[in-house]
């Protein structure tokens, strides 16, 4: 794996853009550098002082360089920064099919969980060649997800929910960091990224899960927690209806339009008089305490695999396929611009 | 030039003093020696002298914690220390080098003792404000330390939430009113500063005839004004979270992570300019004073000092890349970042033009201007990497932010402090320090500093994260290279502490102007009498203006 001791491995899509970008801003630092301490030191040999009573030629300045040394750096910057925009849209933009995978951090370990239901525990597998995004939050203090070998790297908040996605390209085991510092056991909450063929990774996720999916431990739950009462199939119950709901634009009491994703869902199930839809009294109990971070992501791939927006509902190509098993069809993303 | 400096009685034609120059009658040192003389004096000297002492001790305790954790990670088992104090000690040296070390280090150590002399002042506008900025510092200080003795602090020099408000179990709130406290001797400073620049000048001293170093704590002292009331409203929401539970960061209770983190940062990033803005103008003066010539581009300098003051408070938000922006303001906190390079680039470009044509000395202020120059430019080109937010993303947090942000703060900073402290050492003690040992000191400072933070810059785009007890193995080799650095850097630091100290009984006698530079503070005996200037100067002479007529040897 770590072939240089001095630099990283480059498994993802997005590393060797990164690395390009990192060459051109390391060769124009040493540049600026070497031209610098080359003037200096011609400077502090040429005209080092030859009588102690000497003293410098009386220059004031001169505007045209001046102008010259503010405006060409002026310009050198704002190229590194357009093509630092074009990478970071890159890390921001998810192509529209993505595996995803919840993320919940705690002090101090990482807690995978496939939409298959397989979960781990500060090992993290994915196939190559496909686009996988981290839907991750915290359950105590801020985390953060680093990958050095895809040169992916995001906090990880409690009451919030993050992403990152990255496109795995060599199978191996890479590094997996947390990078936000959370307290005493902070360089012990490390974990590995298993990249694998996707055969192998299809393999690998039918193992061990016992449990069923994660949208069927999510019905479970909404069972468990009576949720059916009020969230009824048909228009009967007090709550809003949910199949159909995930990825919708909904309109809320005050007026205002709120697209039901992740975090929209996280919070009404939480806190649901924050945001509560117009025609409906807020009369859902706050369950902030009550369910576990995982809990609240099984309810939320519960509620998408009730179906979703149709108007949003892309075509799915054969190759990017879900996860097998029981797991409904992946819901479509309808997060791309996030 | 209209009128030469010949007028006075002290020369500013730079010559050798033809005897050997004696010591003044009476100076502000010689003027009472009891305890009660330092410690109730409003004399801007002494208060420099004592703010000198504080803050160097305070330098040598966090750099003791800087020993440990290079120790600590000489090898990639945490097996030194347990977890919780390597958390603490690292914590600890952040702590105590930014808010008690670099924060006031220039400011109120050569600014303060400058300041009226460069302006032609007897004292500040307000000398007692200024004792108590030194009591409020010490008050601060003391916090500080009492945070130490009851078990440290665990949470990052940082302070986040929630971490710091609901996880942590060290000594918090100590810590944070040590640094609260500390933060109003920075605000009393920097307004002393600002009325005294304003209404203290000599007669003829117009604002550009001032020196570079005064523009440079001017532009300070406005952040510092402006900024640190921030912070400390910040430390107080963490305080009351804490004690009382209110729920502002804590998102179980409603409140959001990241608003501390905006609000820390839009005092923390103005802070490093705090830190630097004032080495900017030591060198400024080093490298004017050691080349006998005006500042290449006067005004483009002065002014770039405010630029960077002014943009230095709306570019807060690239420490947040990573930590759940929208994608907008990412890129409008870069691009600002970006922005803020420029004035910092123009000023590197002066000073290398200023020594076209000068007559250069190679004396050891120079040297430190050289190895400022050098490490603040690696410092502020590596800092490009970070406010490009596609770089960014990999290399934050990691042992590459640590390396960029030492090559600025101790390569610039402390380049800049230790440069003044010994181009103004004669001024301030009347003595001169031995030459050959105070240029193996800072060779040793320079090579010692790149030995430990160059490996960092490596380390980090490998992707060893900071603040990391233990590391994967394959780190070891470029920690141990650091490690090995530090040790060279500690013996570069200790070493100045002994000739300084020695040159106090047995150094030569400096004179009033051992350097042949021009400027108010070497028109008068060094060390200066208590109220700086036998009569007010009146100016009539532009910045840096060196009596012509001494022909370059390069015409």
């Amino acid at each position: 794996m770590w072939t240089s001791p001095l630099f990283p491995e480059a498994a993802s899509t997005i590393a060797p853009r990164v690395d390009a970008f990192y060459f051109f801003l390391v060769s124009l630092t040493a540049f600026m550098s070497i031209l610098i301490a080359v003037a200096f030191f011609y400077f502090f040999v040429k005209y080092r002082r030859r009588s102690p009573d000497e003293v410098g030629v009386h220059i004031e300045g001169g505007m045209a360089l001046e102008i010259a040394w503010s405006v060409i750096p002026l310009i050198i910057v704002m190229v590194i920064f357009g093509w630092s925009t074009s990478l970071f849209l890159t890390y921001t933009r998810p192509p529209a099919e993505t595996l995803n995978i919840y993320v919940v951090g705690k002090q101090w370990m990482w807690k995978f969980q496939h939409l298959n239901g397989h979960r781990e525990i500060n090992e993290l597998h994915v196939p190559v060649g496909r686009a996988v995004k981290l839907i991750m939050t915290s359950e105590d203090v801020i985390h953060d997800v680093f990958v050095p070998a895809f040169r992916v790297k995001a906090d990880v908040l409690p009451g919030r929910y993050t992403q990152l996605w990255f496109n795995a390209t060599k199978a191996g085991r890479y590094h997996l960091f947390c990078a936000e510092y959370c307290g005493t056991k902070h360089s012990g909450m490390i974990g590995e990224v298993i990249v694998q063929e996707p055969a192998e990774f299809e393999a690998w996720l039918l193992t061990g899960r016992a449990e069923g999916s994660l949208a069927s431990a999510g019905g479970k739950l909404f069972q468990d927690l009576a949720c059916h009462t009020c969230h009824r199939p048909d228009q009967t119950g007090r709550g809003p209806v949910l199949p159909g709901l995930f990825g919708r634009t909904i309109t809320l009491q005050n007026g205002a339009r709120q697209v039901v994703d992740e975090a929209y869902l996280r919070e009404s199930i939480l806190r649901p008089a924050e945001k509560v839809t117009q025609g409906f009294q807020p009369v859902m109990p706050a369950y902030q305490g009550l369910i576990t971070e995982e809990g609240v992501l099984q309810l939320i791939e519960y509620v998408k695999s009730l179906g979703t927006e149709p108007q949003t509902q892309p075509v799915r190509p054969a190759s990017g396929g879900p996860a097998p098993g029981e797991t409904p069809p992946l819901p479509p993303k309808s997060e791309v611009n996030r | 030039m209209s009128a030469t400096p010949a007028q006075s009685t002290l020369s500013a034609k730079p010559t050798l003093p033809a005897i050997s120059p004696v010591m003044p009658e009476h100076h502000y040192l010689n003027n009472g020696y009891g305890l009660k003389s330092w410690l109730l004096t409003r004399d801007h000297k002494r208060i420099a002298i004592l703010y000198l002492l504080s803050v160097s001790f305070f330098f040598l305790l966090g750099g003791l914690f800087a020993v440990v954790v290079r120790l600590e990670l000489a090898t990639p088992a945490g097996d030194l220390l347990t977890s919780d104090n390597y958390n603490k000690s690292f914590t600890m040296h952040g702590v105590l080098m930014v808010f008690f070390f670099l924060i006031p280090a220039i400011p109120a150590t050569l600014g303060n003792f400058l300041i009226p002399l460069m302006v032609g002042a007897k004292d500040l506008a307000f000398p007692k404000i200024n004792l108590l900025s030194w009591y409020i510092y010490m008050l601060g200080a003391s916090f500080g330390s009492w945070a130490i003795l009851t078990g440290g602090l665990d949470t990052g020099w940082t302070f986040y939430t929630p971490f710091s408000t609901v996880a942590s179990t060290s000594a918090v709130v100590p810590a944070a009113l040590g640094v609260f406290i500390s933060g109003f001797s920075s605000i009393l400073t920097g307004l002393n500063f600002i009325v005294t620049i304003h209404r203290m000048r000599a007669p003829g001293l117009t604002w550009f005839r001032l020196p570079l170093f005064v523009w440079a704590h001017y532009a300070t002292s406005l952040i510092m004004i402006l900024g640190t009331p921030v912070i400390a409203i910040t430390i107080v929401l963490v305080a009351a979270e804490r004690v009382f539970s209110f729920g502002i960061f804590d998102p179980k209770r409603g409140g959001d992570p990241v608003l501390f983190q905006h609000l820390f940062w839009f005092y923390s990033h103005p802070a490093v300019y705090i830190m630097v803005l004032p080495a900017m103008g030591v060198i400024s003066e080093l490298v004017a004073g050691s080349c006998r010539k005006s500042v290449f581009g006067y005004h483009f300098v002065a002014f770039s000092s405010l630029a960077i003051a002014i943009i230095g408070f709306f570019v807060w938000g690239h420490h947040m890349f990573v930590a759940g922006q929208s994608v907008y303001a990412a890129l409008i906190f870069s691009i600002l970042s970006f922005l803020v390079a420029i004035p910092s680039a123009v000023k590197v470009f002066n000073w290398t033009a200023t020594m076209y044509k000068g007559s250069v000395t190679h004396a050891t202020p120079m040297w430190y201007a050289m190895g400022f120059i050098g490490l603040f430019t690696i410092g502020g080109l590596t800092g490009l990497f970070l406010a490009a937010v596609g770089l960014d993303i990999h290399v934050t947090d990691t042992y590459f932010i640590v390396a960029h942000f030492h090559y600025v703060m101790v390569g610039g900073t402390i380049m800049g402090y230790l440069g003044g402290l010994h181009y103004w050492w004669p001024k301030m003690t009347g003595k001169l320090y031995n030459e050959n040992a105070a240029k193996v000191a800072a060779a040793l400072i320079f090579f010692g500093f790149n030995l430990t933070f160059f490996p960092q810059f490596v380390l980090g785009y490998l992707g060893m994260p900071r603040r990391y007890h233990a590391y994967p193995p394959e780190f070891q080799m470029l920690n141990v290279l650091s490690s090995a650095g530090a040790s060279i850097l500690a013996v570069g630091y200790i070493f100045p502490i002994i000739y300084l100290l020695y040159s106090l009984k047995n150094g030569r006698i400096a004179g009033a102007n051992p350097w042949g530079a021009v400027g108010l503070e070497w028109r008068t005996s060094s060390p200066p009498p208590t109220f700086n200037f036998e009569k007010t100067p009146s100016v009539t002479w532009e910045a840096y203006e060196y009596p012509e007529g001494v022909e370059s040897h390069v015409a």
